[in-house]
């Protein structure tokens, strides 16, 4: 970039800077000149000495006086205002809020203070500079890209093409390379141990059936589920109530007897029949859609609502997503209740749980 | 000369002398002290994303010192007594601490959210502002994309963000997120295990997403954010047209001293706000929403504002699911098409928009004078309509809490929602089009009669007309015509001189009436050769 003093506008002479007669402010319009800035405008917005002036300055030290009252309060408030939580609507719950005010008080004083000293008491201007956005000059463009493609000539790729060849075949497995132990380092098989289609809930490892359980991690017998309400379930099993197994939670629900009876009904029509136990029938909790808890259960319609996106699952048609982005129904979980009269899962869901995926079967 | 210790007077200018003998910075710093800025308040939207950005990193940093991004279970002991014996992870345990356990983190905490907030919504006002005015054509096409890649960034930079305290909220849509990447055709399930470290959550997702977000994308923000600012300053700013400005000049300030003292007290009003924002206003308050349990949701969990639109998308979408019958058969779920074919339909239009322009209108000169919405109706129309579609969706995600708060049903505003997306932005596309030329013809219309001036004159044959001020002298027609040069036309008898200057103020007059009638708002630009006396008077040291 060079300096454009040569086309100064109307074409004046550039001053010396160094002439003892010139004011501070000849010089700093020279040194705009130089740049191609020609200031065209340059006025004190108040006359000084007046009135109007003197009570700006008044504001300005004002708001500057502001910013150390409110600044020492903060750090008042900041050391001796009690903080630590307690119940109750103690002092406590102020620590923040008066914090913020002080600071924010301390920032905007000095924020407005700046801005009103350069708004108001300093001169207002117009200065005009040229752009010089145009394109180098052809030559320019072409010199330097004459200079760039040389760089192929004296490497002479053309002559010795058997260096660019060795070049690309050497340097590619480089970039693989580079790329391998991201890759490798990160890459996690999503079938290890068949863990996205199995649960908690799955049989032990002799073939005996996982209890259903609170999250508490007691046990659950018929009887704690009246009729028309609803229990998060989980398996149990090391670590069934965590988000180890977050795809385990289970919605048991008790249906009334008609709607239990539509169930079954439903059930069979899709091969579930034996999937209830009595008028109880478990169902996932993981949203099919985007895996969210499918957790608003609506005793009177059946239906069960995800409150992230809105899908609804009619329950008494095996949990059929009637409403909202949901494509898939919720995975029925099949249960009984063992010789000691707790719910266990007969098996492990027949569907895979949670979100859609592309192998899906 | 007499040889004094130290002379302290001169210290500086020695020590610039010998910064300058090292450095060779004299000239290049005249330069910039120079720079002209052009002004107007549209041109300082992005400074507020700069520094909510500042802010961003200096609270960010504290907030590091405490924070503990791990996944191991521990059992909450801090001072909040709710929860106290709660198991819980490390990184919620430690965010309960900084709100409750570190003087005044609470507050740091609450700042970094509000700036993270103030971020995203100055980016994308700054970046209307751009579209609706045409900042964004040769030669700053780069710079649009860039800006448009700072909107992405920003929005995972959140993401990952509010991630990270393992709250119920963010595990809810860590969980969302999981989901999303399992819908990808083929790679899914391997891509999600692949950053989830197994079976979703894992263990390691957090200490994952902590480095993402303070390292990786703080750094490609800065790294963006930096060539974006460059950018701006070696292609200059763009100006709005008015008297004296042209394609090839910057009318403006120079940036020293006014302007540089304006950005710097600017720099503390946003600082200042965000302080008052993250006192006064309670933000993610995580200790009422507790650990992340996979089975726990409560209604109404929104994302942050900037993500509500894709969780809109994701609300609104029909449960189409494409089943390909091959094999055991594969499927390509809903969820698919609303956040991730969506977003990257999103990106490629904002990336492509200026070439795409460039193009239809065969436009391939340098801009640099900004146009007003109004004369470019096809663009500003284009404009209302991402706007509007984007309203849509963003609405439609929060549509379970408007449908309870208005009584109104949910189904139906889902439906509502996805009438809305497909017939409102052509609408919003027409009327913003039509309002366009409307205001243009009434500038065109005071051009050529004038300005109405509010006397009405009787005539002879008992018509009422009113009287015009026209703009220019007469010509032998009667009409003074003048060119439409796409700028503010006066409309108004103050705005010309013809009376004093409107006095501003809302409730109140802020400012003393003018006595005489004085020359229009926007000082001259002609060189005036007794004004420049002023400048050079004593007053000036």
């Amino acid at each position: 970039m060079s300096t454009h003093t040569e086309h100064a506008p109307q074409g004046r002479e550039p001053l010396d800077v160094n002439d003892p007669r010139l004011s501070r402010f000849d010089i700093v319009r020279e040194g705009a000149r130089r740049d191609d800035i020609e200031i065209v405008h340059y006025e004190e917005q108040l006359v000084p000495g007046t009135k109007a002036e003197r009570r700006l300055v008044r504001l300005v030290a004002a708001m500057f006086l502001l910013t150390g009252v409110a600044a020492t309060a903060f750090l008042v408030i900041y050391i001796w205002w009690p903080w630590q939580w307690e119940a109750g609507r103690g002092g406590d719950k102020l620590y923040t809020p008066l914090l913020g005010l002080t600071l924010g008080l301390a920032l905007l004083g000095i924020g407005f203070g700046i801005l009103t000293w350069g708004k108001k008491l300093l001169p207002k201007e117009v200065s005009i500079q040229d752009r010089h956005d145009q394109p180098g000059p052809p030559e320019d463009r072409k010199i330097t890209g004459e200079t760039m493609l040389y760089l192929a000539d004296e490497m002479g790729v053309r002559r010795r093409p058997l260096l660019g060849f060795s070049a690309v075949l050497g340097l590619l497995p480089v970039g693989a390379v580079a790329a391998a132990p991201l890759i490798g380092g990160l890459i996690s098989n999503p079938h290890k141990n068949n863990q996205m289609f199995t649960t908690g809930f799955a049989p032990g490892e002799g073939g005996e059936k996982i209890r259903l359980v609170r999250e508490d991690g007691r046990p659950i017998r018929p009887s704690d589920v009246s009729a028309g309400g609803q229990l998060t379930v989980f398996p149990g099993i090391d670590h069934g109530v965590s988000n180890k197994h977050a795809d385990s939670p289970t919605l048991l629900i008790h249906l009334r007897e008609d709607d239990a009876e539509k169930s079954r009904a439903a059930n069979e029509r899709v091969g579930h029949g034996d999937y209830m136990w009595g008028n109880y029938a478990a169902y996932s909790k993981i949203c099919t859609h985007a895996g969210c808890p499918a957790s608003l259960y609506e005793q009177q319609t059946n239906r069960l609502l995800c409150p992230c996106h809105q899908s609804q699952f009619l329950i008494t048609d095996n949990a059929k997503p009637i409403f909202g982005p949901a494509s898939r129904r919720l995975p029925q979980l099949p249960i009984e209740v063992d010789e000691e009269g707790f719910f266990v899962a007969r098996s492990d869901y027949t569907e895979t749980i949670g979100p859609d995926f592309w192998e899906r079967p | 000369m007499k040889r004094r210790k130290i002379d302290v007077a001169a210290v500086p200018g020695k020590a610039a002398g010998a910064l300058d003998d090292r450095f060779q910075a004299a000239t290049p710093l005249r330069k910039l002290l120079n720079k002209v800025f052009p002004d107007h308040w549209s041109f300082l939207l992005g400074e507020i994303a700069l520094f909510s950005f500042i802010v961003l990193l200096l609270t960010g940093v504290f907030l590091t010192f405490f924070f503990e991004p791990a996944m191991t279970e521990v059992v909450y002991n801090g001072s909040y007594a709710p929860l106290r014996g709660t198991p819980m992870s490390a990184a919620y345990a430690s965010s309960l601490d900084i709100s409750f356990d570190v003087r005044g983190g609470l507050i740091m905490r609450q700042m970094h959210h509000w700036s993270a907030l103030l971020f995203m919504a100055a980016i994308v006002v700054h970046m209307l502002r751009i579209f609706f005015t045409g900042a964004f054509r040769k030669p700053r096409e780069t710079n649009w994309i860039i800006g448009s890649l700072l909107f992405w960034v920003g929005f995972l930079a959140g993401f990952t963000g509010y991630s990270l305290p393992d709250d119920g909220l963010s595990g809810t849509g860590l969980r969302i997120a999981s989901a999303i990447m399992l819908s990808i055709p083929v790679i899914g399930s391997w891509l999600t295990s692949s950053i989830f470290g197994g079976e979703f959550p894992g263990t390691i997702i957090i200490s994952r997403f902590f480095i993402a977000h303070v390292l990786l994308i703080p750094a490609l923000l800065v790294a963006l954010i930096s060539v974006h600012l460059g950018l701006v300053f070696k292609q200059k700013h763009t100006q709005w047209p008015g008297p004296g400005r042209t394609n090839e000049n910057v009318v403006g300030e120079r940036m020293f001293p006014r302007y540089a003292l304006k950005q710097g007290g600017f720099f503390m009003v946003v600082f200042g706000v965000i302080a008052l924002m993250g006192g006064l206003f309670q933000i993610n308050p995580i200790w009422y929403f507790g650990p992340y349990e996979a089975w726990v949701v409560s209604a109404a969990s929104q994302p942050d504002w900037y993500v509500m639109f894709l969780d809109g998308s994701t609300r609104l979408m029909p449960a189409w699911e494409i089943n390909i019958p091959i094999g055991d058969g594969y499927v390509i779920p809903p969820l698919f098409w609303p956040t991730v074919v969506l977003p990257g339909i999103l990106v490629m239009i904002s990336l492509f928009y200026p070439f795409l322009e460039a193009r239809h209108l065969k436009d391939y000169r340098h801009h640099n004078l900004l146009q007003r919405p109004r004369d470019v109706p096809a663009r500003t129309g284009a404009g209302a309509m991402a706007v509007t579609f984007y309203l849509v969706l963003t609405l439609s995600g929060a549509n379970d809490v408007i449908a309870d708060k208005f009584h109104i049903s949910l189904n139906a505003m889902t439906w509502g929602g996805r009438i809305g997306l497909l017939l409102l932005p052509p609408l919003a596309y027409y009327l913003t089009y039509r309002i366009c030329l409307g205001l243009q013809q009434h500038d065109r219309e005071v051009l050529a009669h004038g300005v109405e001036t509010g006397i009405i004159r009787r005539l002879p044959d008992g018509r009422f007309v009113e009287v015009h001020q026209p703009l220019t002298a007469a010509d032998h027609d009667g009409h003074g015509e003048l060119e439409y040069v796409g700028w503010v036309v006066p409309k108004k008898m103050n705005r010309l001189g013809a009376l004093g200057p409107a006095i501003r103020g809302f409730f109140y007059p802020i400012e003393k009436p003018a006595e005489a009638p004085v020359s229009p708002g926007h000082p001259p630009v002609e060189p005036r050769a007794e004004r420049e006396e002023i400048g050079s008077g004593e007053s000036r040291r």
